[in-house]
């Protein structure tokens, strides 16, 4: 085998593996379109996250625009404390809502951002302070048990 | 100063518990041919190896120029290993390097030469061996006697002191024999250096070495020139010059009775 | 009685003899570590058996890539399907293959394809005295032969998996939007959505880097440690298959554990 044309077929072979890795990282991963690099964190407080993650994606408007940082308890309000990472180059206002939803009927669980109208923009370290909880299937079923089961009485 | 250049003195060595080397005394003179004989499995491979530091005695030593091979560390070893060449029974030669990359190897491994100067000398190499023909060709495409040839071309690749052949002749035709014997000779005049043969090959060997040792249980049992050693009475050199089947050397590995072993 | 201590005395033997031969695999790995520097001053050494070990699989890789992408998303199209979420198709095909399916098929086509070579070929130039050859040269066999051979491993394994996961998703595209008509566009931006540069494909780079040292150190080993004989060869690259494989499998649940964990 000659040597020049063994480092030819080397040289393709790492070319190729890097264009893959490249491919990897743009097409398929999120390393272009939803890389979050500089972020500002806020926190939500909820009275129940469901099965919320640390890394869950924030969306807004179906856009992932942050991540979920950590979630900590608090023990003297008794509820969750949810720490997000938003990008900067998004900026929400004050009274932002946000939500707990499920990515389909079982998908996982993921924050969504509903702006308001607030004229400043929430800033790092802030809190909103309008959220509404994840639904909790098995809630939602014995709520709907209970309620056929008063209608039939 | 003796005109020694290898010493071995009461040198033991096993592989397992049983020792293979009961005390062995030799001594390799600077710019002789000398042979060590003996059957097969009497430890002579084994000795080429203590003297190339591959294996430590379990007692005695190996000098080479007066350094005590087993006291040497890794990089003493290697240094002194680059003052030998070593032929190895079957030849050795790297199946993945073709004729003339492994007779380069020595070369490029150890020094910094420009390629147009190891080309130079490994066509020399080659050419004394008389192969510089075959540079191209792959191990697996030379006869039994050529990659032996080949082998020797890498094994004076550095022009060593000392040449060490390990059976340099078995298998080979009474053509590629005289060949190789021939140039075991003129390599060692021509390169001043000291040769330690392994054979046990006794008409070729008795034509041109000058110093013998044959090797029996372990230990030297009989040396001298060949002259010395043909005219010898110690019957065990007698079997083995005249290659009697039965004698000191029995032909039985030694075993229970063979009545015990059928009666069962 | 005298059956059940030759029973135990076997499976101590076999107990013992397997942590000796780790013990042994170990001081490999760190002589090959220590005797590196030739593999990298003289780097074409390595680019040799980069060539063997990497550019030899490429063929291999690919094709099984592709074939593997196929069949995911089929079997993921027509279980997705049935929820209602089939262009769920692309997340499913990337996820499985950056996690999992890449590195670890991959690895187990490098035992069958390199690491077998590699055993074979380090067990008989052992057996021809090669090795020897090389040391009574002053040259290391080690730093020549061995430490090469493991860093073209350790270099081409990660490559090769990059290489098998874009290629299976390839196919997954093939088969799910151009043969069953999901919608392009979901299938790449939901895929987007979800895997995530750092925690997905990283990952899947290390665990490949981690294979790779364990497929090529096993299969060095087992080479060095062959008897030097024709059955003595191939015992030790039957073994390399069979070790690595299960090494592979078994390193592959340790790992996923922690990053799914940590
Ligand atoms: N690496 C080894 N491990 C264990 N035993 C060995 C080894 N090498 C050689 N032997 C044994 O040592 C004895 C002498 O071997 P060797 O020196 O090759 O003999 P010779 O070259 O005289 O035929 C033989 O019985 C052989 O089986
Ligand atoms: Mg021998």
């Amino acid at each position: 085998m000659d040597k020049i044309k063994l480092d030819a077929w080397v040289g393709i072979f790492v070319a190729i593996g890097v264009i893959s890795l490249l491919g990897l990282a743009m097409k398929v991963g999120n390393l272009t379109s939803n890389d979050i690099r500089e972020t500002y964190s806020v926190i939500a407080h909820f009275e129940n996250i469901g099965g919320l993650k640390p890394r869950a994606p924030i969306k807004a408007a179906g856009v992932v625009v942050g991540r979920v940082k950590s979630i900590v308890f608090d023990t003297k309000a008794y509820h969750a404390v949810v720490k997000i990472d938003i990008d900067k180059r998004y900026a929400f206002p004050k009274d932002t809502f946000a939500n707990i939803y499920t990515a389909g009927l079982l998908g996982e669980q993921y924050v969504g951002l509903e702006a308001g109208g607030d004229m400043n923009n929430l800033a790092e370290g802030d809190r909103i302070t309008q959220t509404q909880d994840a639904v909790v299937l098995e809630k939602l079923i014995s709520q709907f048990l209970y309620s056929k089961a008063s209608e039939e009485e | 100063m003796s005109d020694n250049l290898i010493n071995i003195e009461n040198l033991t060595f096993g592989y397992g518990k049983e020792l293979l080397h009961k005390g062995i005394n030799m001594e390799f003179q600077r710019g002789k041919v000398s042979a060590i004989m003996g059957g097969s499995g009497s430890g002579k491979t084994t000795i080429l190896k203590l003297i190339g530091g591959q294996i430590q005695p379990k007692s005695g030593s190996v000098s080479i120029d007066g350094q005590v091979v087993h006291n040497q560390n890794l990089s003493g070893i290697y240094k002194l290993r680059r003052k030998m060449g070593m032929l190895f029974q079957h030849g050795a030669l790297f199946t993945d390097l073709s004729v003339y990359e492994n007779v380069a190897f020595p070369m490029r491994e150890h020094t910094d030469l420009p390629e147009n100067i190891i080309k130079d000398l490994v066509l020399m190499k080659l050419n004394a061996v008389g192969l510089r023909g075959a540079y191209k060709l792959m191990p697996t495409e030379l006869s039994g006697g050529m990659a032996r040839r080949v082998a020797l071309a890498r094994a004076i690749a550095l022009d060593p002191d000392i040449i060490m052949y390990d059976e340099p002749f078995a298998g080979l035709d009474p053509i590629s024999m005289a060949v190789i014997c021939d140039l075991i000779r003129t390599l060692n005049d021509a390169l001043g250096a000291t040769s330690i043969i392994v054979t046990h090959d006794v008409a070729e060997t008795f034509s041109f070495a000058d110093y013998i040792y044959f090797v029996a249980d372990g230990i030297v049992a009989a040396e001298g020139s060949p002259k010395q050693l043909m005219a010898s009475k110690l019957p065990f050199v007698k079997q083995f010059i005249h290659s009697e089947k039965d004698g000191p050397v029995p032909f039985h590995v030694s075993a229970p009775s063979y009545n015990s072993d059928l009666a069962l | 009685m005298k059956i059940l201590i030759n029973f135990f005395e076997k499976v101590g033997y076999s107990i013992t003899s397997r942590i000796n031969r780790l013990g042994m695999a170990t001081r490999l790995f760190f002589l090959i570590i220590i005797s590196s520097g030739e593999s990298f001053r003289r780097f074409h050494l390595t680019m040799k058996e980069i060539y063997f070990t990497g550019v030899m699989s490429l063929v291999i890789i690919i094709v099984s890539a592709f074939f593997v992408g196929m069949v995911l998303g089929l079997q993921g199209y027509y279980t997705l399907q049935k929820y209602g979420s089939s262009e769920a198709i692309g997340v499913l095909v990337a996820l499985a293959l950056v996690r999992e399916l890449g590195p670890v098929v991959t690895a187990l086509l490098f035992a069958g394809r390199a690491g077998t070579a590699i055993t074979a070929e380090i067990g008989l130039m052992k057996a021809t005295e090669q090795l020897s050859a090389m040391e009574m040269m002053a040259v290391n066999p080690v730093g020549r032969i061995i430490a090469p051979r493991f860093w073209a491993g350790v270099i081409a394994m990660p490559i090769l998996a990059s290489i098998f996961s874009m290629v299976g998703i390839l196919g997954g595209y093939v088969v799910a939007v151009i043969v069953i008509g999901v919608d392009e566009g979901a299938f790449w931006s939901q895929m987007q959505a979800n895997v995530d540069f750092r925690y997905d494909i990283v990952n899947g780079v290390i665990k490949s880097l981690v294979f790779g040292v364990a497929c090529t150190i096993i299969a060095l080993f087992e080479g060095f440690d062959a008897p030097p004989t024709a059955e003595g060869v191939s015992r030790a690259t039957t073994r390399t298959v069979v070790t690595s494989s299960l090494v592979i499998l078994g390193l592959d649940f340790i790992l996923t554990s922690f990053m799914l964990g940590g």
